[in-house]
């Protein structure tokens, strides 16, 4: 019954944005903590998706089959960490630094708005297709 | 002579279209943010025509596979409107519009058949 294969391909998408949502609300928090060396300051990080198949659909072709979302992993910003010179800093270094984590608090809000309409238009295309089985279930009635 | 067979007509296999269609919208929209995918969906008037038996291919053996079991999960990658830099082609409120549709659809078909049902269930119980 292809119209069950929403819930599993929607429940993925749900949890490849609730990930998402997670590393934003890691990055946000994060986005002041001082360190005295590059080595040890916190990054931003991001999920990267990826289509995936899943396995209890076993079509034959697998171009057809519907496709769910996966996380492939999670990576590291590779853009350049704040210095600010702040001698009064407890973890400052003997130059009178501290290193900031590279994240972008509007980036991060964007990524967050986009995350959580993601999330709302799949539960909307869960609740409809919940809707559709139901009234199948009481064809006849 | 009435034929159970044919009581239901088209829209038996029209809901199973429907539902397919479903699922590879629902594919479209949970993949709106994954870089590189393609957004899909099925034609809808070859499915049902192979279910209607339009295109149904002669077979000189019964193992030979029928143009239903090939057509049945056609699939092809939609025309992009507005392409963006991640190679994503998935236009999500065309998706949700296209989804709407389907929904519609479908609940069309299930009108249908209770119609048809309730004229069968009224037959057999003679009122």
């Amino acid at each position: 019954m292809s119209l069950l294969n929403v819930f599993d391909i929607a429940g993925t998408a749900l949890s490849a944005q609730t990930v998402r949502l997670n590393t934003t609300a890691s990055n946000m928090a994060n986005a002041n903590s001082a360190s005295s060396s590059s080595e040890s300051t916190y990054r931003a990080r991001y999920p990267v998706f990826s289509t995936a198949m899943l396995e209890q659909w076993n079509f034959d072709a697998a171009d057809h089959a519907p496709r769910g979302v996966r996380i492939d992993g999670i990576v590291e910003s590779e853009a350049a960490l704040k210095r600010e010179y702040s001698p009064n800093h407890p973890l400052a270094d003997t130059d009178g630094y501290i290193t900031l984590p590279n994240v972008n608090v509007v980036e991060e809000m964007a990524n967050m708005i986009s995350a959580s309409r993601s999330y709302q238009s799949n539960i909307e295309i869960m609740e409809a297709s919940k809707q559709l089985l139901q009234q199948t279930l009481s064809l006849g009635q | 002579m009435f034929n159970f067979e044919n009581a239901f007509g088209l829209h038996a296999p029209a809901l199973m279209a429907r539902g397919h269609r479903a699922s590879v919208l629902a594919s479209n929209l949970a993949n709106a943010d994954t870089p590189g995918y393609r957004a899909r969906d099925v034609e809808f008037r070859r499915i049902l025509g192979a279910a209607k038996g339009d295109l149904a291919m002669a077979s000189a053996h019964y193992r030979h596979l029928s143009s239903e079991q090939a057509g049945a999960m056609d699939v092809k990658y939609r025309q992009p409107l507005n392409p963006s830099l991640d190679q994503n082609t998935v236009d999500v409120n065309a998706e949700r519009a296209a989804f709407l549709d389907n929904a519609l659809r479908y609940q069309a078909s299930l009108r249908f058949l209770n119609g048809r049902i309730s004229g069968i269930l009224k037959a057999l119980n003679g009122e």
